[in-house]
């Protein structure tokens, strides 16, 4: 369960300060598909930054899983992010010149995890993203977009981390290929229950969730359920 | 993150940029093998010139005349006059740890054969000289004390004076010479000794004392007055009393104006080996200039690296890296560079001393010390050169680092 309170955010520079988030406060209970959604300079990535513990806020609080991850030292948060949290960035990111497996297994790898475990658990969570098990050995420059996008969501996913945080995931691929990278978001949370937070920019990308949180200006303008989505 | 981890990481980002980690390996590889080259030489060289100083004989002290106070450039033969045979007598039966004692008086001259001549060192010297002076005879005989009595003109030859004299292997026993304008008959040849340089035993004339000091220098003082002691730990022993007896047999009271000088052979070694120690360190220090430069290449290499995989590094941090094993990771691989290189440069090294000695008859010789040196070395430059880039790696902001095109 996430839960923010009266987050904010300022960064300073030779120019001045710049408050990018200007307390923000909400809650996102296990389970919920929630994208944010605001146009650039709304202060999204900042928060995307705070809830994916990359970041610090300046002031107020956010726990996740009822620890106080806002004071946490640098090595204690890469333990989060390396536990609790699953990235799915809109350029992939993936290691080039290295497996479908490999990649997989990278966050499994800092964890800790036994050789034989790692492949396993890479290789469920795979099938979990949707990619078919042929590409398994392949390098990742040999795919497409679309499958790559699914091998970072198996990244994601490969740690069974609380929370799964998903940054403009279909900006770099053709609307049909982003349809599908989207649906296997809506699997992943109403089969397996993860709880999923989605950052775009675009509402036809955002209606996907059950609930939008609206931002502009470093402020919530808009919390509610999303009444466009079918069934 | 596990060791064995941590390795498989490094080897595959060795592995994706052949060329380039190559290429950085070369510079160590280079610097690691001029360094193991260059210190084998100055070895070798130190260790075949402390042979040949141990080759002309086992405990030996030798009493020179001191340099001359008087005006005039000292010309060798008799350029001080202090030591006779008189004094080399006193120390033979006066001096109880002396165990052989042999006078000698030494100058270049002019020698003529049939046809052939050469310039060469003639030594005056009595019986017991082959004993202290490791010579030792092939053909006929050294020269006797009856020799030494009669003042025979009679003289026995190096190997190396031979072969210039006769040609290489010639049988010379029974053979006349000619010393500044004197016949002598050959009666014998030494072995070679191999040694080369000034002073070498093989290129000498060996003739009986008395005849050099009558017919040659036309005096009857002595250049050297070579002495063996009992052992190694005689030696000091043996210096004390021969400065002490000759100092009253010359009348002198007070040391510093002695007028003769006593060496013994540890002051000979030391005084080459400070030569050879400089050369060695000489040519180290250019072997390390190349290290160093090799060095700077690994952090140039590594700088690259780490710029070129910055959204790399943000990735990882993103998923769970620590700062510790960001540094680990870029700090082991520059070590790892280093190390392959030490180990293929220590390799080559030895190969060239190998090929210097093969080549050049120069002698060398690879130590363990040169090569745990080498290896020290390597690991510290990965260490000190890859610390850097490291840093500047495990510092980056994942957030930055991820958005870094």
């Amino acid at each position: 369960m996430i839960e923010c309170k009266n987050i904010a955010k300022t960064y300073s520079s030779g120019a001045g300060e710049a408050t990018v988030l200007k307390g923000l406060s909400f809650k996102i209970d296990d389970g919920e598909f929630v994208a944010i959604i605001g146009p650039s300079g709304s202060g999204k990535s900042t928060l995307m930054h705070i809830l994916g513990a990359l970041d610090t806020p300046t002031s107020g609080s956010y726990l996740l899983d009822g620890k106080n991850v806002s004071d946490f030292s640098d090595d204690e948060l890469a333990d989060i992010r390396n536990k609790k949290i699953g990235f799915v960035f809109q350029s992939f990111n993936l290691l080039a010149r290295s497996t479908v497996l490999r990649n997989v297994m990278l966050p499994l790898v800092y964890a800790g995890v036994s050789k034989e475990d790692r492949e396993i658990k890479a290789k469920e969570s795979l099938k979990n993203a949707g990619l078919d098990e042929l590409h398994f050995y392949h390098l990742t420059n040999q795919l497409s977009g679309g499958q790559m996008q699914r091998v970072a969501i198996a990244r994601a996913l490969v740690n069974n981390p609380s929370l799964i945080l998903a940054d403009e995931p279909t900006g770099n691929l053709d609307s049909k290929t982003g349809e599908i990278v989207l649906d296997t978001f809506e699997a992943l949370n109403k089969e397996q229950h993860h709880t999923i937070i989605l950052i775009t920019h675009e509402r036809e990308v955002a209606e996907h969730a059950d609930r939008i949180i609206t931002i502009r200006d470093g402020v919530i303008v808009e919390d509610s359920k999303n009444t466009k989505k079918s069934k | 993150m596990k060791i064995s981890d941590l390795f498989e990481e490094i080897s595959l980002a060795l592995l994706a940029n052949k060329a380039r980690s190559g290429l950085t390996i070369l510079g160590i590889v280079i610097g690691i093998g001029s360094v193991i080259a260059m210190i084998s030489i100055g070895q070798g060289a130190s260790g075949s010139i402390q042979s040949n100083i141990q080759s002309m004989g086992s405990n030996l002290v030798e009493v020179m005349p001191g340099t001359q106070k008087s005006s005039g450039v000292s010309s060798g033969w008799g350029s001080s006059q202090s030591l006779t045979l008189a004094d080399a007598d006193a120390i033979a039966a006066e001096v109880p740890t002396a165990k052989a004692v042999a006078g000698e008086v030494s100058g270049r001259y002019q020698v003529t054969s049939k046809g052939k001549n050469t310039n060469t060192s003639v030594v005056g010297t009595v019986a017991s000289y082959p004993v202290i002076r490791n010579v030792e005879i092939d053909l006929g005989y050294f020269i006797s004390d009856q020799n030494v009595k009669s003042m025979s003109k009679v003289a026995v030859l190096g190997s190396g004076a031979r072969d210039d004299l006769f040609g290489e292997g010639v049988d010379a026993v029974g053979q006349v010479i000619r010393i500044k304008g004197i016949e002598f008959k050959v009666i014998g040849v030494t072995k070679a000794k191999g040694g080369t340089g000034m002073g070498s035993q093989d290129d000498m004339i060996f003739i009986p004392l008395s005849t050099a000091q009558k017919f040659l220098v036309g005096n009857n003082y002595l250049s050297t007055i070579n002495i063996q002691a009992q052992d190694a730990e005689s030696m000091t022993e043996l210096q004390a009393q021969v400065t002490n007896l000759l100092l009253s047999r010359h009348n002198i009271s007070n040391p510093d104006n002695a007028d003769f000088r006593i060496m013994n052979q540890a002051d000979i070694v030391a005084s080459a080996s400070s030569i050879t120690d400089t050369l060695t360190l000489l040519l180290g220090a250019i072997a390390g200039i190349s290290l160093i430069v090799g060095g700077i290449g690994i952090m140039n290499m590594m700088l690259t690296t780490v710029t070129e995989r910055t959204r790399e590094i943000g990735l990882r941090k993103a998923i769970g890296a620590k700062r510790k094993d960001i540094s680990l990771q870029f700090l082991v691989e520059a070590v790892m560079l280093t190390f392959i290189g030490g180990a293929v440069g220590i390799f080559i090294g030895w190969l060239a001393s190998i090929a210097v000695t093969k080549f050049s008859g120069v002698a060398t010789k690879v130590s363990l010390t040169s090569v745990l040196l080498a290896f020290g070395v390597s690991a510290a430059i990965g260490i000190i050169f890859g610390y850097y880039p490291a840093r500047r790696a495990a510092k980056l902001n994942p957030i930055t680092a991820l958005r870094y095109e």
